[in-house]
């Protein structure tokens, strides 16, 4: 959490003079008055920051490439098969699953806020909170697809989802060629975040490969 | 409320820019922020549609520069004092000025765990059937309240299709307002592109968007 220059790029500077100081100064405040517990205010940051992430939804992705029944259920009733792993709380309480297909593919933005499912992929990353994505995820998805250098098969209708209720959307991004044989844990590791929003597509072996050296 | 928020289809905010390796949290405050407001969540009063449309109320220009936890901080400062839990003069000086107002609940932290895994279902029983049945084309209304609302200005006046029906949901348009929970109907509805953005669209391109029945009208109506 080092403050660096670099945040200012991502929209993540800040607007209000003093925004450290005003934080700490409402901080003591609210504990003052005895509506926080400092200690409570840790666990949950550590959570969110350590606990609750990617890694919960692309173990979901995972057992539907390799479990039928599970990838039946999840598609059926998303909620209870991702309860089934564990991964249930605040922002996931209607779970919808989004199958990518070669003839299909799904993309998921809020354009009114941030929706974003927490107990999956944890906290949204900044682009998929900025105006660029909540502007353009609907009124031009392909374009977005391809800024974020995404190539998707040809022909491919595209479908995006605004969340704009309480349903949260986990795409299912297609299971890449030459992964027979792969665990679970294996393939994992092929899904990345943006995978499971739509923006991107799973690694192919060779691509998590040259990540794993780089 | 037609606000700066409801972003869908504007133009002119330049490249989407992902970060490589982004942290969770950027800076301590952020994340202090990120606590403050979630454990606060415990003890008020206030609705997730309350929250979300007092993020909607901060002043335009300020919407537009404020990153996000930033604006967590200032929704946050408004439902504070809307609900008496802080004055002015105590947000200015960070010092306790008045009796903190009586709650119950405080999140400890032996509680954290289960408050992060709770879930705080907006799906209520259903009280009536659906007026939309999956397969009808309906029209998303032209309307223009000035309070809380979820019905995106893109889709107003647009012919879509009902792929879906998630059942019956907390209204957040009375919701947001301390008017209750009313639920509606909650539909899965896909306008196409072209629909949406006019001829020259791509093909096979559709917007699905969650729309609550109040939302919703027949495609022979204009409204």
């Amino acid at each position: 959490m080092a403050e660096t220059d670099h945040h200012h790029d991502h929209g993540e500077g800040s607007e209000l003079p003093d925004i450290a100081l005003r934080v700490k100064s409402l901080e003591s405040l609210l504990i003052e008055k005895g509506y926080v517990d400092p200690e409570a205010l840790d666990l949950l940051i550590e959570t969110y920051e350590h606990k609750v992430g990617p890694r919960n939804g692309a173990a979901v992705v995972a057992r539907a490439w390799t479990d039928p029944g599970f990838k039946k259920h999840l598609m059926e009733d998303a909620g209870a098969a991702i309860a089934s792993l564990g991964f249930v709380g605040r922002q996931g309480e209607h779970m919808v699953a989004l199958e990518n297909t070669p003839e299909t593919h799904n993309m998921v933005v809020c354009t009114l806020c941030s929706c974003y499912p927490w107990p999956v992929l944890g906290l949204p990353p900044v682009w998929y909170k900025s105006a660029p994505y909540r502007s353009r995820a609907v009124g031009d998805p392909r374009g977005v697809l391809e800024e974020f250098g995404t190539q998707i098969p040809e022909g491919s209708a595209v479908r995006v989802w605004d969340s704009t209720a309480e349903i949260r959307y986990l795409v299912i991004p297609m299971r890449p060629e030459g992964t027979d044989g792969w665990s679970a844990e294996q393939l994992a590791e092929l899904v990345t975040r943006n995978s499971m929003i739509g923006t991107g597509v799973a690694l192919t072996p060779e691509q998590l490969e040259a990540s794993q050296q780089a | 409320m037609n606000g700066v928020h409801d972003m869908g289809g504007m133009h002119g905010f330049g490249p989407i820019d992902p970060e490589p390796d982004e942290p969770v949290f950027h800076t301590q405050w952020e994340a202090r922020v990120y606590g403050l407001a979630s454990a606060f969540g415990a003890v008020g009063d206030w609705t997730l549609d309350a929250d979300r449309h007092a993020t909607e109320t901060i002043a335009p220009h300020i919407y537009l520069n404020a990153s996000y936890y930033e604006k967590w901080f200032l929704s946050m400062h408004t439902l504070l004092l809307a609900g008496g839990y802080v004055s002015e003069e105590e947000l200015a000086s960070g010092k306790m000025a008045t009796p903190a107002r009586p709650v119950e609940g405080v999140l400890r932290p032996a509680g954290v765990e289960d408050y992060v895994h709770d879930a705080s279902l907006s799906s209520r029983p259903a009280g009536s059937d659906p007026a939309y049945a999956v397969g009808q084309q309906v029209r998303a209304r032209n309307t223009n309240p000035p309070g809380h609302t979820r019905l995106p200005r893109y889709a107003r006046g647009r012919i879509g299709t009902v792929e879906g029906i998630h059942g019956c949901h907390i209204f957040p348009d009375s919701n947001a307002h301390g008017r209750g929970e009313q639920p509606q109907w909650l539909y899965s509805v896909r306008f196409t592109a072209q629909e949406l953005w006019g001829a020259g669209q791509p093909r096979r391109t559709d917007i699905y968007i969650d729309l609550w029945e109040p939302y919703l009208g027949q495609v022979d109506t204009d409204d």
